[in-house]
């Protein structure tokens, strides 16, 4: 567990027996973590997290404030790289390849995985040019057209079309706060990522636009793996298939979501879960 | 029963603790208030001030005593021939001794002769007091005459009604700029002259006119009356436009790389504090600099704008890289973390969403580090810029003079009655150029920013 170099069938094996791994669904290992420590400067913020996300499932992290779901969630784009003074070890796959190999490029790693975040944050620029930004950036569109083709895809994807298609070219920054944030999942799906890193997508916006982005991560559930971060226990209830409990840095609990919330291992989940802290 | 008389004793008694600080803090809130209106009060009534003085003096300054008069090119006087041009066959020893002697008649032509028959025809004591006459219009149109006859020599024999400019003692005197009653040998001119004038005056024939003297000429010491800020102007662009061709790049592109790029250690802390100690040296000091470096080591000429442009250029970097860095530390990161996180590279990031983001804030940073400057005065005097230039430089290697340091030069000029004018007019062209500068700058920050 401790040694990163360990081969990835002696890990499988290790895991087996391992509380924090819990019984994944069936399905191809889409990103797997091994002993994943983060240190900002000489603090050691995450102690070695292990974990493998499945394809196609959404396992939400759950903890108090400051228990490292959301430092453990940015490794996977490799965000932290733009954290003064923070480093990452340890080894994090993504189908199989390790996202910190010098042959990744970490430009390519975030087309692949990509990431919404805690408040909105559309560009102060058009609707159209926030979503077209990344296709753009990336070549993945050879006309207009085609452009124009993606731009109205995701849009339609994260639900946000039929409200926005007579204004495209209106600021992103004018929207309301659940339009803005489906304005950057849009944005986000439009590179074509296979994963989508959520951090606390839901916690600047009302009721109704919460509901509205827990139905679209159902339906985008489809076609990608999503990681979501919240500090909503119903929210992580009705949209994760998998849910991970994280305290002080460490991974204290995984595993099917009814479980983790109806019947927990762990006395710090079940502590957690049951409103005793946090 | 009992707790609830209880708390309602306490509820009573914090209310009334509460009422009574209310009053003192609605004093306090009051208190500051004036202060803050006193504060403004004295410093709009200060400027006040100094706008209505320089204006009432600036202003009338653009209104000069002139000559409004026919003049007769006599022939009589005039006698040359146009501009001799080479001549197929002729040698060039032949031609340049032709040209210089077509100059030296040139020079000899007794323009001022023109003039003083021109009042004569109009003033007959004129010719009793020809020494006196010919203080009355300022030498420099003697120029103008000459130049006119270069330009056009079919003008000779003819009569054009022209607009000369008085001499400077004349404008003085006219306008009351000096104590009428003082005895003769306090006068800077001769009794006659003066009475010539206001009779002059009195006939029409002097007018106080605008002159577009003060805007076309360089300075000038034998023609107080033309001196004008053009040298200077030209001077001040000079600088300006290096100014904005160095400082600004290499403000922007540091303060980018500092903000952005560099990494956080002891070596970055040191050029952060250094850049900032910079900031504050006096800019006396960079004139030093520049003339030790600029002028001893480079070799670049004395008191030409290259070197003053390059010495505003070491004192407005840091003023730009400051600005431009806190620009860039308000834009939020989250700005930022969109960007990398569709796949933008760091680069990418800045150029596509914070530069554009920071553009309002780095352009006025930019003129506002420009404007401070072009109103700098202490460097210039250091390399040479505050000596006497007569011409208007053509390029920024050629002698020349600022807009602060003409006024510093003009307000030592021993002619006080007349420079006094001179140097406000001077002043408010340089604050007219400021304030435009400054609107420009107020300008581009609302346009873009209100363009989202």
């Amino acid at each position: 567990m401790q040694d990163a170099k360990v081969t990835m069938g002696k890990m499988h094996a290790a895991l087996a027996d391992n509380p924090c791994t819990g019984a994944a669904p069936s399905g191809a290992v889409k990103l797997s973590a091994r002993d994943v420590r983060v240190f900002y400067g000489n603090n050691e913020a995450l102690h070695g997290v292990s974990m493998d996300v499945m394809a196609n499932e959404v396992i939400a992290f759950i903890g108090p404030s400051g228990c490292g779901k959301t430092t453990f969630l940015r490794c996977f784009n490799r965000m932290n790289d733009t954290v003064e003074g923070a480093r990452v070890t340890g080894r994090i796959t993504l189908d199989g390849y390790d996202i910190h190999d010098r042959a990744i490029d970490v430009v390519m790693l975030r087309a692949q995985v990509g990431m919404v975040f805690q408040k909105p944050n559309p560009f102060p620029k058009s609707i159209f040019e926030n979503v077209a930004y990344g296709p753009r950036l990336h070549g993945l569109a050879k006309s207009k057209a085609e452009l124009e083709q993606i731009v109205e895809s995701s849009l339609r994807r994260a639900g946000l079309w039929d409200e926005v298609k007579d204004r495209l070219d209106t600021p992103g920054t004018g929207l309301s706060g659940g339009q803005q944030q489906r304005l950057c999942i849009a944005r986000a799906i439009a590179v074509s990522p296979d994963v989508i890193l959520m951090d606390e997508p839901c916690s600047a916006l009302d009721p109704i636009a919460t509901s509205k982005i827990e139905e679209l991560i159902h339906e985008l559930k489809q076609n990608y793996t999503i990681i979501i971060v919240t500090h909503n226990m119903q929210q992580a209830a009705r949209v994760s298939d998998r849910t991970a409990f994280f305290h002080l840095g460490d991974l204290i609990e995984l595993g099917a979501t009814p479980q983790i919330f109806t019947n927990p291992r762990q006395q710090r989940t079940e502590d957690y879960v049951t409103g005793r802290y946090g | 029963m009992n707790s609830s008389t209880h708390s309602d004793q306490g509820y009573s008694a914090i209310r009334q603790r509460v009422e009574s600080s209310l009053a003192r803090r609605r004093n306090q809130e009051l208190r500051f208030r004036a202060l803050g209106i006193a504060a403004v009060t004295t410093a709009l009534a200060l400027v006040a001030i100094l706008f209505t003085t320089i204006l009432s003096k600036g202003l009338p300054a653009f209104w000069q005593a002139t000559f409004v008069m026919d003049v007769h090119f006599d022939p009589e006087v005039i006698q040359i021939g146009p501009k001799p041009t080479a001549m197929p066959g002729e040698s060039p020893a032949a031609f340049a001794q032709r040209l210089t002697q077509w100059q030296l008649d040139l020079n000899f032509i007794d323009f001022g002769q023109i003039i003083h028959r021109s009042i004569a025809k109009l003033l007959p004591e004129a010719d009793q007091h020809p020494e006196g006459a010919a203080h009355l219009v300022t030498s420099g149109e003697l120029f103008a005459l000459r130049d006119m006859v270069v330009a056009d020599p079919g003008i000779v024999g003819k009569t054009v009604r022209l607009k000369l400019l008085a001499d400077a003692n004349v404008d003085v005197w006219l306008k009351g700029n000096i104590d009428r009653d003082l005895p003769d040998a306090q006068q800077q001119l001769s009794a006659q002259t003066r009475q010539m004038a206001d009779q002059l005056y009195a006939k029409g024939v002097i007018q106080n006119k605008f002159s577009t003297a003060i805007f076309m000429n360089p300075d000038s010491r034998s023609s107080l009356a033309s001196a004008g800020l053009a040298g200077a102007f030209m001077g001040s662009l000079f600088m300006m436009i290096i100014v904005i061709l160095l400082a600004v790049p290499i403000g922007v592109a540091s303060a980018i790389y500092l903000e952005e790029f560099a990494p956080k250690n002891r070596w970055t802390d040191l050029i952060e504090v250094n850049i900032n100690n910079l900031a504050a040296v006096p800019s006396i000091v960079f004139g030093l600099l520049g003339a030790a470096v600029f002028i001893l080591w480079f070799k670049l000429p004395l008191s030409a704008p290259i070197v003053g442009g390059l010495v505003l250029t070491l004192m407005t970097l840091p003023t730009v890289i400051i600005a431009t860095r806190s620009t860039l530390k308000a834009i939020p990161p989250s700005i930022r973390e969109a960007a990398l996180g569709v796949g933008a590279s760091k680069v990418q990031a800045i150029t596509d969403h914070v530069l554009p983001l920071a553009r309002p804030g780095i352009l006025t940073a930019t003129i506002i580090g420009v404007a401070q400057a072009l109103g700098e005065t202490a460097p210039l005097l250091l390399i040479g810029m505050s000596a006497f230039v007569a011409s208007v430089p053509a390029t920024a290697f050629d002698q020349s003079t600022a807009l602060p340091v003409q006024i510093y030069l003009w307000q030592g000029n021993e002619l006080r009655n007349f420079f006094e004018g001179r140097t406000s007019a001077a002043i408010i062209v340089l604050l007219a150029l400021m304030l435009s500068l400054n609107s420009l700058a107020i300008w581009l920050r609302k346009h873009y920013e209100t363009r989202w």
